[in-house]
């Protein structure tokens, strides 16, 4: 009798009673999971929702997710991983993104990365050791018109050049 | 919801028009430049003015031409200001009772409006893609009240059929003889997905369609869902398109309320619901069997086809599975007739292609031209050639998958036969522009390492080969590599391209066969001569 109780698995579930008691992210989380009626084809929506409630996904959010779907954690762990958008890592305060697209590394945008990258002392996927600044690339935001572009915080911002790239990222840390 | 209400809406939402319209592009490029700001403004100096009565200002989808961004057009005076702050907003306002104004402008006849031909762009820029009265008021989800009380599915697949239409996202497939084969696979339950997860860098089309006519879209997956009987549509689109995830859920729940969505379409037996996945950042689930596992929450990794997914797709059920272009022609052609849309185009391709022009190039934004035009037409008349005075040195089609154009052949007209015989590809429409100071064996190279970094892992050639192809440039840009290493690339080039399992490794080798056929002598000049050559023997004297 005792070792059913102390199994792996209701040690699980004494945690994730716990978490939920603890930490009312789970229980948001919890609700968007029966939103999707606990179907295991949403395993990315809820992903994107955990993501955004805890700025990225860390061990307990996998398997809280697993449990939740009725999934093998192997399978959420896999799913998390394959995809760019979510990190398993914590994000610095602010993010800088630059865009590598086609349209915006033929203008320069290689050259702004470089600037940032050699004034912040990280490169791109790093943040920064005081956690001030996160420093990532995307494939393409879709903005080619105005190229090259940077994603400040969340903004997309047009035309820009190494200088004015460093003159936003030094309001956030100091080089 | 019946046609009378319909054409209510329509003549209800034309009678509360007033006599001019401000348009403000508010599309995610022009946003970016204060185009919010712009609207407030615009709305804070009209009840200043007291024109209330007169003057509308709506914010609309893009504008085109999205290098002048933020734009403000005005009706009907046709006047287009270009590079517009908040603070222009009295001055625009002053500018509408006749006043002369020092604004800057754009000349809205100039080639780059004339020369296009809107189908799929028809709507962009001039409705409310927030409000779905905007859309009706343009004919909109008249087709559908066609095809579904007027028309029985088979009628709807002939149309497609005869319209000639291809598939839009780039390889061209027949879009009626798709729809024909899901519709003639046996199975209760059938699915129809709309591919919104436009991963190409450069591409931009599909996302200014989302987030300036949603409804088009939904309209058009509404009647492949009757035509080949399935009930329930995805679109999938990427999360780096916040504005058209948002505006695209916005349009779905206006149209449920209008029962122009849901159940009982029309007040028909019809049943059709769409739902929105969002992506997560993969390029590879552009590719339709990885995009089903993307939408079935599995890790995107593709499968080998056959099965096709019309035959066996999303749950194991046959799946229609069509581009964001290809879905916003479908309501056009029902309503303006299959012959109108044959006419338009070249003898096997039909209608229009809208194409993100970008890059080093004058006029940077959205074009819609018919299939067949002339690539310089595109890029020097109305692209309006490289900036500051420089020469092109080739243009770019087809994102990763795609090729260079050398400036020697711009006269090739755009369709998809000619741009696969310059071992190109049509694509999903993004080009872009290269001038003198771009490095091919560079171009070839971040294409390789874009590849590189989206391969799945799932087969041998694709996951390997691409970091040994990028291996192997970035040693040719070092200065590093010899004959021997130029042989060895285009040797993996081929053996990539003939045995990787989806599009994505069977088309990565492209840009350096494209670049290495038209730019060979940029990849020899950086040869450095071989050490281990079989020294030539010295011709006898």
């Amino acid at each position: 009798m005792n070792t059913l109780l102390e199994s792996p698995r209701n040690k699980a579930v004494a945690r994730f009673a716990q978490l939920l008691a603890s930490d009312k992210r789970y229980k948001i989380l919890e609700a968007h999971i029966k939103k999707f009626q606990h179907r295991q084809d949403a395993l990315i929506e809820v992903l994107h929702k955990a993501q955004e409630l805890f700025g990225y996904l860390e061990d307990d959010v996998l398997r809280y997710t697993a449990a939740q779907l009725k999934l093998p954690a192997s399978r959420v762990y896999g799913v998390a991983t394959f995809y760019h958008f979510f990190t398993l890592k914590p994000q610095g305060e602010h993010n800088c993104v630059v865009c590598m697209g086609t349209a915006c590394y033929v203008k320069g945008a290689d050259k702004i990365l470089a600037a940032v990258e050699a004034s912040a002392h990280i490169k791109a996927g790093e943040t920064t050791p005081d956690n001030k600044l996160s420093l990532l690339t995307a494939r393409c935001i879709g903005a080619c018109g105005i190229a090259p572009a940077v994603v400040y915080d969340g903004t997309v911002t047009p035309r820009q050049t190494p200088e004015t790239a460093l003159a936003q990222i030094n309001q956030w840390v100091t080089p | 919801m019946t046609l009378n209400d319909l054409q209510e809406t329509k003549a209800k939402e034309l009678a509360t028009r007033k006599k001019i319209v401000l348009r403000c592009c508010l599309a995610a490029g022009c946003i970016s430049s204060d185009a919010k700001g712009v609207k407030e403004q615009l709305v804070k100096a009209v009840a200043e003015a007291g024109l209330q009565d007169e003057v509308e200002v709506r914010g609309v989808g893009c504008m085109k031409l999205c290098c002048e961004g933020p734009l403000v057009q005005a009706d009907p005076s046709n006047a287009l200001y270009i590079k517009v702050t908040p603070d222009n907003a009295p001055a625009i306002i002053a500018a509408l009772k006749g006043g002369k104004v020092a604004l800057q402008q754009a000349d809205p006849n100039s080639p780059f409006f004339t020369k296009q031909e809107p189908i799929v762009l028809a709507n962009c820029g001039l409705i409310d893609p927030e409000r779905i009265e905007s859309y009706i008021a343009a004919d909109g989800y008249l087709a559908l009240h066609d095809a579904i009380v007027e028309m029985e599915p088979k009628d709807v697949l002939d149309a497609m059929v005869k319209s000639g239409l291809r598939g839009r996202g780039g390889a061209g497939f027949p879009t009626g003889l798709k729809w024909g084969t899901v519709a003639k696979s046996p199975g209760a339950r059938k699915y129809v997905i709309c591919n919104a997860d436009e991963g190409d860098p450069g591409a931009f089309m599909d996302r200014s369609v989302l987030e300036s006519d949603p409804h088009a879209i939904l309209e058009g997956m509404v009647i492949a869902g009757y035509a080949v009987g399935a009930d329930q549509g995805y679109i999938y689109c990427r999360a780096e398109y916040p504005l058209a995830i948002t505006r695209l859920q916005k349009a779905i729940h206006q149209a449920k309320r209008l029962g122009l969505l849901g159940a009982g379409i029309f007040e028909s037996p019809i049943n059709f619901n769409i739902d929105i996945r969002i992506g997560a950042g993969a390029f590879v689930c552009g590719e339709e069997t990885a995009l089903m596992a993307s939408v079935e929450g599995k890790r995107g990794t593709p499968r080998p086809r056959p099965p096709f997914p019309a035959e066996r797709g999303l749950f194991d059920c046959p799946t229609l599975i069509n581009n964001v272009e290809t879905f916003a022609n479908v309501a056009p052609i029902l309503r303006r007739g299959v012959e109108w849309f044959a006419g338009i185009g070249t003898e096997k391709s039909k209608g229009t292609k809208v194409f993100a022009l970008a890059g080093k190039i004058q006029n940077t934004g959205l074009i819609e031209v018919p299939m067949g035009t002339p690539l310089r037409t595109i890029v020097e008349e109305m692209g309006g050639g490289a900036p500051d005075g420089g020469k092109i040195k080739a243009v770019q089609t087809g994102g990763p998958s795609g090729g260079c154009i050398p400036a020697q052949h711009l006269d090739t007209p755009v369709d998809y036969e000619s741009l696969t015989q310059l071992g190109s590809i049509m694509g999903s429409g993004g080009m872009i522009v290269m001038d003198e100071t771009t490095r091919m064996v560079d171009v070839a190279r971040f294409f390789m390492e874009f590849c590189m970094d989206e391969s799945c892992g799932k087969c041998i050639p694709c996951r390997a080969g691409t970091v040994q192809m990028h291996h192997l440039l970035v040693k040719l840009l070092a200065r590093e590599a010899n004959a021997r290493d130029l042989a060895q690339l285009e040797e993996l080039c081929d053996m990539v391209k003939n045995t990787s399992l989806c599009g994505l490794g069977q088309t990565s080798p492209n840009p350096v066969l494209s670049t290495l056929r038209f730019f060979r002598e940029e990849y020899e000049e950086l040869l450095q001569p071989d050490p281990h050559a079989v020294p030539q023997l010295a011709a006898k004297p």
